[in-house]
């Protein structure tokens, strides 16, 4: 296909652009395949670039003649386009339409996308799941544990020895120890799974229960924490799937906490960007609106399951094995939180990308069905949900609450968000490995690591206050400690200028101690020097 | 002292409020204060209860445990002690009961508080804050304005002054006639003047005009202030209650201007509840934020039907309204309410903060505290309940004023010179009458109980600590790209203020303090500068040239990122908290940040099965929680 058929006008002059906080563009409107460019022409900064695939929904009014096109961004920014001519204006619009739902991956922007910066480090090659489970397997402690490889979800786990390939579902470990010296007689294992496939009649699986009983030793203790409540993991019974029995997994404990599934994210997230974007209402409606959405509810169960299971280990000194429905969704975002908690090194940048990586890309959460609509999509949600954007405000409410320990800032988790959601790099396609392997997406398209960790890149992501932590960190879950994530959701309807400026200064005070510190260094250097000098002049 | 029967108890116990968490010590009843030491850690830690910040003192039935006694403080402290004899409990509560609140001022704190400072020091205290020179650095007097010495012996209003401004055309038969028309003679007199347009802010008492009386000198009054200002034709008088309190008033002989018997005025509601409603709604905040494992929905419905948030923007919307009249249309604005020592004293210095970047500074405050608060008659005494009186006059109009303060140093991280210790340490003095400065209802009171004399003064006290106060971020040159702050008064910019609310509950802040951070940064880069101005005098004295210089400004800043607020909080007593994070360095958390504080599972049901019990499972029951304890 090409995309010239779906443009049928690629070019309007004097259309007039509006976004909130920033004085209005008359310019010159081009469409190509992947953009939306919108160009001054007198001044070569105001300049808009708009990826279609940012675009979530497109709503057009007439006026006369002059029609306006509202575009709506999967990154919740609102702009308008004033354009001159119906005839244009109802092209454009159905063009932009057109463009930004296009079905095939291949056609999207990554594959025709080439970087303008120098690679230094292709972001494919830096977490390769060999990588992550080398160092574990190299330990003595894990010689029942081998590498399996699959074709379907996920491509690298470990599994047992001892126990055959086909098992009900697979487990991933993640596994921790306690110390800097791995002392083989204390470690935890934390794992995620599916649920068992036990069915209404109780369907039993003999080397299920092997794998599941045989990670802990004998007066061992472990934990199952399902993502559902008890209810609902009945209900999914009737489906075929289910929950361990005490019986058979007996040195297992099972805790049922409540993470809502994907519709109902999905709701939550439309409802509280539509009380975010409403600004005509009083106190007493906001209040109730924020409420209502749920969001921070959700935010809340998500944040106390994953300290749950933080717990479980570093205060239990147990494994732990949490699963949901398919453990793609609410599992990933109770693994990765409690890592965020326990693990210092995924606090990092790298660390922090490397979790991405390992549990999120490599388990398998679909980013694509979950990713392909956001807040403002007037069809009917499907598959959307916004289970990584949640992820990424939990990890956001931590930060807030230890701000120094994270080598990241708040705008390192923006970017995560956006890319998930639109992107000219190739990391957040598919849905699976798998997927991503057959889209050859490594040979074809860009990591968004390769760009990141670029050093002029990274710096703009450090978070200046960051000394490195070695210690658990136990946030706080009561609604006083948890807040909306302004950055996100309020970004577009309130000018951050003034906060912004503080934050510069904030950082001009560290960098002014860096270099005092230096410079009083070097001094005390140059008085030593002088000093041993004088010494050596008055002895001969 | 009299009331004390039991000077101490032992083995009392101090539950934690949301996570049930004891800690045994003991418990001392002082003359001033109510003392619990902690018995078993090495650094034992103490708190200590200033009685005149008790506001409720309650006895529990008695448990097997013993005899709890609740307590809740003025300045949201709330604590639970268990004591194990129930006698031991009723003595400490009845002393309580009788020492929190004195019959006479004499019994106040501030009359035995002695702080070593010589007698120079103490009256330095005290001449810290001069309203004359405040007056002055308005540009006032001038052509039109001037001082008036009708209240001189407080007789035409008692509440007010003595030194007030007035329109250079108000006779004083004018002024004296007007003060007789409206509540309690508190007649209309100059707050702020905005002198670049020379448009004034003036406050009063509502007139008592009923359903139709008038008065001509009052109406004269009006017209001198609005003819005092020559940029505008006519003066908004803004009545800062609801219409509807404003109607019901006129029944009872009082009520507002009418527009048409007063020349060249606009008269505007703008909605204000009463004290009654204010305190109503405090009550209900602190009743839903003090809920044992409060949910989400529970919060945010709780935080609407208290209202509170809600009254914070209509105050702050009224100070925005005011401010914009000022400084856009160059008109002179009247505010009143009923007696104008309420909302009135809240909207004119609030409206003052917007226009003017003095009293964004930490000296600033002050004096917009003493002039608009104390001088003008704010009832302190009453409204922080200092003496025991009539409940229903108490209320957090102050701690409202200081909440919107607060918003605005959200909004406008730069724009101040003081952080939010400053304003939560000034609220904790409101009401812990250890300083004279609020102690009374107003002027005169204050100089019949010669407080000048017999205590010291707040302001003191806080310059003394002003770098724990300072806002490191703070930008003296914002005040010249913003002279007049415009803050965003939409729903959203609102926020609940965890750090005022919940200052004692530990487990509720941030673990880690970007301020305190920010701040012992800024100190480091004091010292490192001294340091190396000395290194670089000894080298210049061996006869080496420098060349290396650190240029402060000259670093292209970083990316702008966005960020978050920067006024993150901690818990209020630094060096208190520095010694917790040694004490607790055994477990691996950060400052106290614990698992079991948190309670993750506080709502787990009961398990259905762990066959056979094992001992360090069988705490295991009520969720995994509370097992490590």
């Amino acid at each position: 296909m090409e995309f010239a058929e779906l443009i049928k006008t690629p070019r309007v002059d004097n259309v007039v652009l509006h976004r909130p906080f920033m004085s209005r563009v008359e310019g010159t409107l081009c469409l190509t395949g992947h953009h939306l460019i919108l160009s001054s022409r007198q001044d070569s900064n105001e300049e808009l670039w708009l990826l279609h695939s940012n675009i979530d929904s497109i709503e057009k009014r007439f006026v006369g003649t002059l029609g306006t096109v509202i575009i709506k961004c999967k990154d919740l920014r609102i702009i308008q386009l004033d354009i001159p001519g119906m005839e244009e204006c109802l092209n454009i619009a159905s063009s932009i339409e057109a463009l930004s739902t296009l079905d095939s991956v291949t056609l999207m922007y990554p594959f025709f996308y080439r970087p303008m910066f120098e690679l230094i480090e292709d972001g494919w090659n830096t977490f390769l799941p060999e990588q992550s489970f080398k160092q574990i397997e190299s330990l003595s402690v894990f010689t029942q544990w081998r590498w399996v490889v699959k074709d379907l979800w996920p491509t690298l786990k470990i599994s047992l020895s001892e126990t055959s390939d086909s098992v009900a579902r697979s487990c991933v470990a993640h596994v921790r120890f306690l110390g800097p010296d791995p002392n083989p007689i204390y470690f935890q294992v934390m794992m995620r799974s599916g649920q068992p496939l036990t069915g209404s009649n109780g369907r039993r699986c003999k080397e299920d229960e092997q794998l599941i009983n045989a990670t802990l030793r004998a007066g061992k203790r472990g934990y199952i924490i399902d993502t559902r409540s008890i209810n609902v993991a009945q209900q999914a019974k009737a489906r075929g799937g289910g929950f361990e029995l005490e019986a058979h997994y007996p040195q297992w404990r099972r805790i049922h906490k409540t993470i809502e599934r994907s519709n109902i994210l999905q709701e939550s997230l439309i409802k509280l960007v539509e009380a975010c974007n409403d600004q005509s209402h009083n106190m007493d409606r906001w209040l109730s609106k924020l409420e209502a959405s749920n969001w921070l509810t959700n935010i809340k169960e998500i944040l106390t399951t994953a300290c749950l299971a933080a717990q479980c280990i570093d205060r239990e000194g147990a494994s732990v094995l949490v699963h949901g429905t398919e453990g793609t969704d609410s599992t990933l975002q109770v693994t990765s939180l409690a890592q965020i908690i326990l693990d210092p090194t995924s606090r990092t940048i790298r660390g922090f990308e490397s979790l991405v990586e390992r549990e999120w890309l490599q388990a398998g959460h679909p980013f694509q069905q979950r990713c392909s609509q956001s807040a403002y999509s007037n069809s009917k949600p499907k598959w959307e949900a916004p289970v990584f954007l949640l992820f990424l405000d939990c990890v956001w409410q931590i930060l807030r609450q230890f701000p120094c320990s994270f080598q990241f800032n708040e705008h390192f988790l923006i970017l995560l968000f956006e890319h998930a959601y639109a992107s000219q790099f190739g990391t957040f396609l598919g849905n699976n490995s798998f997927e991503r392997g057959k889209l050859k997406l490594p040979q074809k398209t860009v990591s968004l690591w390769s760009w990141v960790n670029r050093p002029q890149d990274t710096e703009r992501f450090l978070n200046p206050l960051f000394e490195a932590n070695s210690l658990v960190i136990w946030p706080s879950v009561s609604p006083q400690s948890l807040l909306l994530w302004e950055g996100v959701f309020l970004r577009w309807n309130r000018s951050s200028k003034c906060l912004d400026e503080a934050y510069e200064e904030m950082i001009h005070i560290i960098e002014h101690n860096k270099e005092l510190q230096s410079k009083v260094n070097t001094l005390h250097r140059q008085l030593a020097e002088l000093e041993t000098e004088d010494v050596q002049l008055e002895t001969p | 002292m009299e009331h004390i029967t039991t000077p101490k108890v032992e083995q009392v116990k101090l539950l934690d409020r949301f996570s049930n968490r004891a800690t045994a010590g003991t418990l001392y009843l002082t003359a001033t204060h109510l003392l619990f030491i902690e018995s078993n850690t090495a650094a034992s830690e103490e708190t200590w209860i200033l009685h005149h910040h008790i506001a409720v003192v309650e006895k529990l039935s008695l448990t097997t445990s013993g005899c709890p006694l609740v307590i809740h403080c003025r300045n949201f402290r709330v604590v639970h002690f268990v004591i194990p004899r129930e006698r031991d409990c009723h003595d400490i509560y009845s002393s309580l009961l009788l020492l929190r609140r004195p019959a006479s001022y004499d019994d106040l704190y501030a009359f035995s508080y002695n702080p070593k400072q010589s007698e120079q020091q103490r009256v330095g205290g005290w001449q810290l804050i001069d309203l004359a020179s405040e007056y002055e650095r308005m540009g006032v007097p001038c052509d039109h304005w001037q001082l008036t010495d009708v209240n001189r012996n407080y007789k035409v209003c008692d509440t007010y002054p003595r030194d007030l401004f007035v329109p250079v055309s108000a006779s004083k038969p004018i002024i004296v006639g007007s003060s007789k028309f409206r509540s309690k003679g508190r007649f209309p007199v100059l707050s702020y003047f905005y002198q670049e347009k020379k448009a004034a802010v003036c406050r009063c008492s509502q007139p008592l005009s009923g359903f139709s009386a008038r008065c001509l000198e009052d109406e004269h009054m009006l017209q001198a202030i609005s003819k005092a200002n020559h940029n505008s034709r006519f003066m908004y008088v803004m009545d800062t209650r609801p219409k509807l309190n404003a109607l019901a008033n006129r029944a009872a002989g009082k009520g507002y201007e009418n527009e048409d018997n007063y020349s060249n005025i606009r008269f505007q509601f703008v909605g204000i509840e009463n004290i009654h409603v204010m305190r109503a709604s405090l009550q209900k905040l602190l009743e839903v934020i003090g809920t044992k494992s409060l949910s989400m929905t529970d919060y945010f419905s709780g935080l609407e039907s208290s209202g509170w948030l809600r009254h914070i923007k209509a105050v702050l919307d009224a100070a925005v309204i005011l401010a914009k009249a000022v400084t856009v249309e160059g008109a002179s604005v009247l505010v009143h309410c009923s007696d104008g020592w309420d909302r009135t004293a809240q909207v004119c210095s609030l409206g003052a903060l917007l226009m003017d970047p003095f009293y964004r500074t930490i000296k600033g405050l002050m004096v917009l505290i003493e002039k608009d608060w104390i001088s003008f008659g704010h009832k302190f005494a009453d409204r922080c309940d200092q003496l025991d009186g009539d409940p229903k006059e108490v209320s957090p109009v102050f701690t409202q004023f200081l909440e919107c303060v607060w918003q605005l140093t959200e909004q406008f991280p730069q724009a101040f010179q003081y952080n939010e210790w400053f304003l939560i340490q000034i609220h904790e003095h409101v009401h812990s009458c250890q300083f004279g400065n609020f102690l009374g209802n107003c002027q005169r009171e204050r100089e019949e109980l010669r407080l000048k004399d017999k205590t010291y003064s707040l302001w003191q006290f806080l310059l003394n600590d002003q770098e724990n106060y300072v806002n490191p971020v703070y930008q003296p040159g914002f005040s010249e790209t913003h002279p007049v702050l415009e803050p965003s008064t939409l729903p959203f910019s609102f926020k609940f203020w965890r750090n005022m609310y919940h200052q004692f509950d530990r487990s509720m802040h941030p673990r880690q303090s970007v301020l305190k951070q920010v701040l012992s940064l800024k100190a480091s880069n004091r010292d490192l500068e001294k340091a190396a101005r000395a290194l670089e005098a000894k080298l210049q004295k061996q006869g080496v040239f420098l060349s290396i210089a650190v240029d402060s400004k000259s670093k292209d800043p970083v990316h702008p990122v966005r960020p978050k607020s920067l006024i993150l909080s901690a818990p209020l007593n630094c060096k208190e908290d520095e010694q917790k994070l040694s004490v607790c360095g055994s477990v691996r958390t950060v400052e106290g940040s614990s698992s079991d504080q948190n309670g993750y599972n506080e709502e787990e049901e009961e398990p259905a099965s762990f066959t056979k019990p094992e001992p360090t499972l069988v705490s295991l029951e009520r969720g995994v929680a509370r097992m490590t304890c």
